[in-house]
Order: C-alpha cells, then structure tokens, then sequence
C-alpha cells in the first residue's frame, strides 16, 4: 500500500518538477517508499518498530543489489548463448570457417578444456591432498608453518604468474613450445593451493575423539589416517576437490601463455598449442564480426554450464554426506 | 590375561606444565580401580599416561615407570601402538567411527591391524558384542552405521570395540558421564562383569559410581593452581569412603569442597 503510495508520489513529483528517467524514477520512489513507511510505521507502531522496519528494509534491497549482477550475467549469457548454440556447435571446430561464416563450433576448445584440467588435477590432487595430510596430522614447527606460508601466498597467486612462469620455464627454456599439457601445468599451480586449504579445513574438522579412539585400539597412525581420519572425511575432500576443479576450469590468462589456442581440433595435448574453452571465448569475442561474438556467448554459455555442473556435483555430496 | 599394573614416581608434563607429581600405586589384576579427585587434580593424565595415550598430545611427556606385569611400558625400544594394543581404553563421550557399521567398528582393531579372515571376525564381532551386553540389541543390525545407535549403546559398542583386541587392561575415562541414569547403569553393570577377565581402571567424577563399581579407590588432588596433581590416597574402596586416612580425602568424600 505504502509502495503504491510511493509510486503515485513520486509520478506526482516527475511530472511537475524536471525530474526524468527510469532509473532516477526508481531511485526517488525507492526514497519516497523508505520515508513513508518510516513515516507511518512511527506513527502507527512507534519508533522502534520505525527503525526495525527501515533496518529490515535496507538489508533487504542491499540482499537485491548483490543479486542484480548475477542474475544478469546469468540471463545475459542464457539469452544470447542460446541463440548462438547449436547441435553443430559441439560438434565442429573453428577449423577453416572463414571470418563471417556462420559456422563452426567450439569441440575443439571443449576437448582442450577437459585435457586441461584432467592433466591439472593429476598433477594437484595427490600432492594438494598429501600437503594437507602433512599439514594437519604431522605438521608442527617450522616446516609445517612455511608450508602454511606459502600456500596462504600461493592462493593469492595471479593467474598470470602461473602462465608466465610455465611460459618462461617451460615454453621458453626448455624448449617445450605450446601445449595442453603446459596449459595443465600452468593450471596445476593455482589448483593445488586450493586443494591444499580445501582439504586442510576438511581434515581439521575430524574430530580428535577418533584419532585416539583408533590409537587407542593400537592401530599405527598411517593407518589410522588411511582408515579413520579420510574416510570420515571423504564428502568434504571430494567436494573441496571439486570445487577447485571447477574454479581452474574458467581460468583464461594462463592459457594464454601456455595454450595459446588453434583452431582445429588436436586430441594429443603433449605437443603443439591446443584451444581451451575460455580461450575460445576470448578470440570470439575479441572479433569484430557478430557471429564470431555470438560464438563467444554460446562459448561462455557451455563453461558456465560445466563449471554449474561441477557445483551441483560437490552440493550433492555435500548433502550426502550430512544425512548419514 | 588381566595384568597387574606397577606405577612407580610417575610424573607427567604438558610442555612446561607438570600436570602430575610422584605418584606410585599398584593396580591389581581383576579388580576395578577408581580414580577420583576434583577437575584437573590430574587423573585423566594419569589414566592416559597408563596405555601412553598422554604422549599424543603435542608437548606431552612422562617420566617414572610403568611396569605391566613386571615390563616397563616405557622402556626403551617399546612399541607406543604394541602397548596399545593389550591397553585399551573407552572414552567419556562415545566415539563410534562415523564412516563404519557397528560390525566394522567392534571389528576395527583387528581388522586394521591385519586380520581379514571373516569368520573370524565374525566370531570376535559377536563374543565382543555379547560380553558388552550388546549383541540381543544389535544383531539384527550389524550393518548400520555405528553412529545411528543411542548414546548408551554406542558407550557399549565401544566398549566392546575395546575388549575385541583381547587387552589385558581396560582403561575408562569416565564412561558414563555423557549417558543419562538407566545407560549408566548398564555400563556399571558391564563393568562388574568384565572384571573377572580384565584389570579395570576408571576415572569417575561421580563417588556414588566409585563406591558402587570399584573395589579399590584411588584419590587424586592438587594443591593449588598452576601446581600438579598427586595422588593423596589409595586403598579399599569401603575404607576410603568410611574412614580414610588423610583428612584431604575425607573433606572431598563428604562433599566438604570439590
């Protein structure tokens, strides 16, 4: 009631004062709204009630703002992804399609994409994974603390660093040229301090109680961590897990160095460069044509449906793990 | 099985803290020994110092012997897991493993030591269950997770995770403060059985349990903050609940402070 008060006045306001636009509209009704109900809530109900109510009402349209951007990236990416995709578009490169084609498709990118980060998360998992068990369950004095260190550096690492060491290192030094694998490297070093805090919080939260229930059975301590101490917490790992898998999966800068993208479809990831879906993005949608743009979304439409994917995954576990 | 334990001049650290001074007591083959004294006189230490589940703490350390039939559990080139294994110990809040089935958590100190064989396990699983006083309530679910019993029953079913491996020695931090009247009761029941065939040491905060369960009392205190515990008085459990010795004991028996 308020509200359509609120609307009225300040339509009252727009056309009798210089007042226009949509969103200067919204705004001075949003304004209007907040003073009359602050207005008529201390009247009628006091002033506490008036103050719990403009509380309550800020707290809310501030939940709203935080959820405009990602609503609209969300629609956005869904509106011209979907226009853009079809069944071809899985199935077909960027291999000779001329520059206003509109043809072509990102399975190259899409195959990249998941050597990319198959290769990243052999190489981070098991040593992201025995780094926290390190961390957690032997971990005391200086070592376990420089370790602690520098993985708390190395989560803040940019993503550009990891690709330009690779690059420098890898392409450069020794040679190696472009690759998927090198890609996978590159991704590997922002995967494994991810895994290495994930794991770490999730191992903390196994209760000591067990621990020594199990050393009190004269069970050794490897096996203790092996038997008791991970199974208790496989649902947390494997969903911290993915949840890194899912957070290298969109990285562009690195693959920039490493990568470097190709247009045709190239399986083996140890040589030559090789597409990466978000490299794929990137070239589209750097294009001045509207149908190379239109491939970026529908691109960008099939990363954030794997990465989605991914999330629902480690929820689903998550929620396994709770009911039991 | 059921061994004597010796304690000679056991003191205990936590870093720099001296939780436990001097103490010396004998602990006699098939009875139960109850610990008692205000919170933090140290008993709890001195029950984990017993099976050397008081090193596992970070910082911790002992000094003195422990002599387990005549053998210095403290001894140079003794196995911390090997004594472990004929010391068990149940815990005051019931720590079922989460991830197994009461079959597998009553079978998990075998199984994790080695022993694969089925039938085997099978026949430990139900003798285990059966002296915990367990089995009549969870045959018919061997395969639920541990955790799904109730309180009282998972105390039980840690108890007979405990006496599984065959221990000579059962150790019991206070078992039942976590389990209300009637699954206490159970347990004080239970524990009158096992002593024909273990040594059991218990550590109460509760006299009435002491004085129902336990044939010999030992009684702990400390003198002030910041100063370690040490043992006042042992000796019959009748004797220290009617006429004890030191005046200490007295006071804290009769509820005059603690």
């Amino acid at each position: 009631m308020i509200g359509a008060a609120a609307i009225g006045v300040t339509a009252l306001l727009f056309t009798v004062t210089e007042l226009q636009g949509v969103l200067d509209f919204l705004l001075v009704a949003y304004l209007v709204y907040l003073a009359g109900q602050s207005a008529v809530s201390y009247v009628v109900e006091g002033a506490r009630s008036a103050k719990n109510r403009l509380a309550l009402t800020l707290l809310i349209s501030a939940l709203f703002l935080a959820l405009v951007p990602l609503v609209a990236v969300l629609y956005y990416t869904l509106q011209r992804g979907l226009q853009a995709i079809s069944p071809g578009f899985f199935t077909h490169s960027m291999s000779g399609v001329g520059p206003l084609e509109n043809a072509g498709g990102a399975y190259h990118a899409i195959i990249g994409t998941l050597e990319q980060v198959l290769i990243a998360s052999i190489i981070s998992i098991p040593i992201g994974l025995l780094a926290a068990i390190y961390i957690v369950e032997y971990g005391r004095g200086r070592l376990a603390y420089w370790i602690r260190f520098f993985v708390d550096v190395m989560v803040g690492l940019p993503s550009i660093v990891a690709g330009l060491f690779i690059f420098a290192f890898w392409v450069l030094a020794l040679n190696k040229g472009f690759s998927g694998f090198a890609a996978g490297m590159a991704l590997a070093i922002l995967m494994m301090p991810i895994v290495v805090r994930a794991s770490e919080e999730m191992l903390k939260l196994v209760p000591n109680d067990l621990r020594e229930a199990s050393y009190a059975l004269g069970v050794p301590r490897w096996r203790t961590i092996l038997s008791v101490v991970l199974p208790s917490a496989s649902a947390g790992l494997t969903t911290g897990i993915i949840l890194a898998v899912a957070r290298v999966t969109g990285e562009t800068a690195p693959l920039l160095l490493t990568a470097f993208g190709f247009d045709a479809i190239r399986t083996n990831p140890f040589s030559g460069a090789q597409s990466g879906l978000p490299l794929f993005v990137f070239n589209q949608a750097g294009s001045a044509f509207a149908v190379a743009v239109a491939r970026a979304w529908a691109g960008a439409l099939t990363l954030i449906t794997i990465v989605l994917l991914l999330t629902v995954l480690a929820r689903l576990l998550t929620r396994r793990n709770r009911l039991v | 099985m059921a061994k004597r334990i010796d304690v000679e001049d056991l003191s205990a650290w936590f870093g720099s803290f001296q939780a436990l001074a001097d103490v010396s007591i004998t602990v006699e083959p098939k009875e139960v020994t109850a610990l008692i004294g205000p919170s933090g006189c140290g008993k709890s230490t001195f029950l984990r110092s017993l099976n050397r589940m008081h090193e596992v703490v970070p910082g911790a350390r002992v000094s003195g012997q422990v002599l387990l039939d005549g053998d210095d559990i403290y001894a140079d080139g003794i196995d911390p897991v090997a004594v472990r294994r004929s010391i068990g110990m149940v815990f005051q809040r019931p720590n079922p493993f989460p991830t197994m089935s009461v079959r597998d958590n009553v079978a998990a100190g075998l199984k994790l030591n080695g022993v694969r064989k089925k039938s085997e396990l099978d026949d430990v699983v139900e003798q285990s269950l059966l002296q915990a006083g367990l089995w009549d309530e969870v045959s018919h679910r061997l395969n639920k997770p541990g955790g799904s019993l109730s309180g009282g029953q998972q105390q039980r079913l840690c108890i007979a995770r405990a006496i599984a491996v065959e221990p000579e020695v059962l150790l019991m931090d206070e078992p039942c403060s976590a389990l209300d009247p009637i699954s206490t009761l159970r347990i004080e029941d239970l524990i009158g059985e096992l002593k024909d065939n273990y040594t059991i040491v218990i550590v109460t905060h509760n006299m009435q349990e002491a004085a129902r369960v336990s044939d010999t009392t030992a009684f702990f205190n400390i003198s002030g903050a910041g100063e370690p515990g040490r043992l006042i008085e042992a000796g019959p459990t009748t004797k220290i609940f009617t006429k004890p010795d030191d005046t200490r004991t007295e006071d804290y028996i009769t509820g005059r402070f603690g």
